[in-house]
């Protein structure tokens, strides 16, 4: 279960296919009401019924945080993914009814920056085209370096640069541009805060050459949700509701146990929260831990494990769940 | 003489740690009284990063409130940038033209009594930096700047508790309570129920 605000019935009132790999969805509420407030950064959990598998994924709100007539998303369409791209990119119609989980924010502003640093790489971009409008609306100092395969990929380009002039900057791999990082960091004013969102690759470069810049780690963050990935089947033991389950291939811990009507609590969905947590009691094999959140330490004592993005080989595994 | 090591108490009041090198581009060390052996530490523990630290230091030094003055040894560090203050409020206006000039790379470590951590603490904050981006060592006298919560008047270097205030005269009961903002204790009337009701004023910090 989703811990918080309640669940968003709502339709599918716009898709719009901004390149050759994403789209774009907008919803509006069922009940024509205004959508629950957000703020730059923020994210939703999309629920599909994928003809029989369920899917949620959590994709970030890229509209204005001041427009609360509906929320739009991008999808980026992964051909290698488990499929929620998929499903999104072949199925969802507009005038569709689906479920969105209530927006949570685990890459906010830090609104006490002096000066706000963006770094996009490809999809990543849209925390960001949220985040720009609201401090856009506040008065709030940034500039954006966005980096994408080539042009034809660089998506909302055109329309950031129509609306923020030279506090966009592009680069193309295929053009062979590089974002100049250690002048970049180099020469911001103390109290900048840099953000990033986008490739693994792109954030531990970003990261790695922020602290050897000497930047405070609390003036750093960053964005990756991890999906989950896929494996060879295993079988868990939920000792506290007193059943065994077993994950499959392409199925998350976390969506087996709600598959077996095990309430389990989530927010991200990428390993990157916290929130779904889980206690091993008992662990004969190899525990996969594949999240962004348990200390090196704590993967190594077996004692904890992140369902929904983790997996397990061996002979048993005991979860307090 | 190592870094002071203050009995555990409640989360308010602050705890300092060990000054240790941290890649940057400017490195920004402002200490008083004993506070320049933290310095010396903090340079032999750089070991082969010492020349480059060295290279880019601006250090800022002041003797301390209890006269201890160590300027010299301060100095023979061989900072690329070395100045004495007679004391912190006259340090204040060079310690904030080097903020506001400075860029993200900077690392600011202080060293010394709280009055001193604590007001640069402050003025690197209001500069834009995290106050846990800021390193701290307490050497040193372990006298406290207190705020009166009664007339809001600061007094320096208090030694006793309870302790008069420099301001409004009542008698005042030291707390653990600290503020970032004020870069000070809590004094509140230790006989406000009972007036003249007043305990002996204890020397707790020297
Ligand atoms: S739901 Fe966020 S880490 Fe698992």
């Amino acid at each position: 279960m989703s811990v918080g605000a309640p669940k968003i019935p709502v339709t599918v009132a716009e898709v719009t296919e901004v390149n050759d790999l994403i789209k774009r969805f907008r919803f509006v509420r069922r009940d024509g009401g205004p959508m629950p407030p957000f703020s730059g950064g923020a994210h939703v959990v999309v629920e599909m019924d994928d003809h029989g598998t369920r899917r949620m994924n959590p994709y970030s709100l890229m509209g204005d945080p001041a427009d609360s007539t509906g929320y739009c998303i991008s999808v980026r369409r992964d051909e290698a993914g488990r499929g929620g791209s998929l499903y999104m990119h072949h199925h969802v119609r507009p005038g569709m009814q689906m479920v969105l989980g209530a927006p949570v924010n685990l890459f906010a502003l830090d609104a006490r920056a002096r000066e706000h640093l963006l770094i996009a790489g490809g999809i990543g971009i849209t925390p960001f085209i949220a985040q720009m409008a609201q401090l856009e609306a506040l008065g709030g100092r940034f500039e954006l370096h966005y980096a994408a395969r080539n042009r034809a990929l660089g998506a909302y380009m055109p329309a950031l640069r129509a609306a923020y002039g030279d506090r966009v900057h592009t680069y193309f791999d295929d053009e062979r541009q590089l974002i100049d990082l250690p002048a970049l960091l180099a020469g911001q004013p103390l109290g900048t805060h840099l953000y990033v969102c986008g490739p693994k690759g792109m954030i531990g470069w970003v990261r790695a050459s922020a602290e050897a810049a000497g930047w405070p780690r609390a003036t750093v963050h960053h964005e990756e949700f991890l999906a989950p990935p896929v494996g060879v089947p295993f079988t868990v033991d939920l000792a506290a509701s007193g059943k065994v389950i077993t994950v499959g291939a392409s199925q998350s811990l976390l969506e087996a146990i709600e598959a077996a009507g095990v309430e389990a609590p989530y927010l991200c969905r990428g390993g990157a929260c916290g929130q779904c947590e889980t206690a091993v009691l008992a662990c004969d094999g190899h525990i996969q831990h594949n999240d962004h959140w348990l200390t090196d330490d704590q993967k190594a004592s077996g004692t904890r494990i992140m369902p929904c993005v983790s997996r397990f080989e061996g002979r048993t595994l005991v979860l307090d769940r | 003489m190592t870094k002071t090591d203050f009995p555990p108490s409640i989360r308010s009041r602050p705890v300092y740690g060990e000054l240790a090198y941290r890649p940057g581009s400017l490195h920004l060390m402002v200490a008083d009284g004993e506070g320049a052996n933290a310095l010396v530490d903090l340079v032999a523990r750089a070991g082969a990063e010492a020349p480059g630290l060295l290279a880019r230091a601006h250090i800022i030094y002041m003797p301390g409130p209890n006269g201890t003055d160590l300027s010299a040894v301060v100095q023979a560090l061989g900072a690329a940038q070395f100045h004495r203050s007679p004391s912190y409020a006259s340090a204040e206006l060079r310690l904030r033209k080097v903020l506001a000039d400075a860029r993200m790379g900077l690392q600011v470590y202080l060293a010394g009594t709280e009055g001193l951590i604590g007001q640069a603490q402050r003025e690197a904050m209001a500069a834009g930096l995290p106050h846990d981006a800021v390193q701290t060592e307490h050497r040193g006298a372990t006298v406290r700047r207190v705020q009166c919560v009664h007339c809001k008047g600061i007094t320096e270097n208090v030694r006793t508790d309870p302790f008069v205030c420099a301001h409004c005269g009542l008698t005042l009961f030291v707390r653990d309570h600290y503020s970032r903002r004020l870069a000070a204790f809590q004094g509140v009337n230790i006989d406000a129920e009972d007036p003249g009701k007043v305990p002996p004023l204890v020397e707790r910090f020297t």
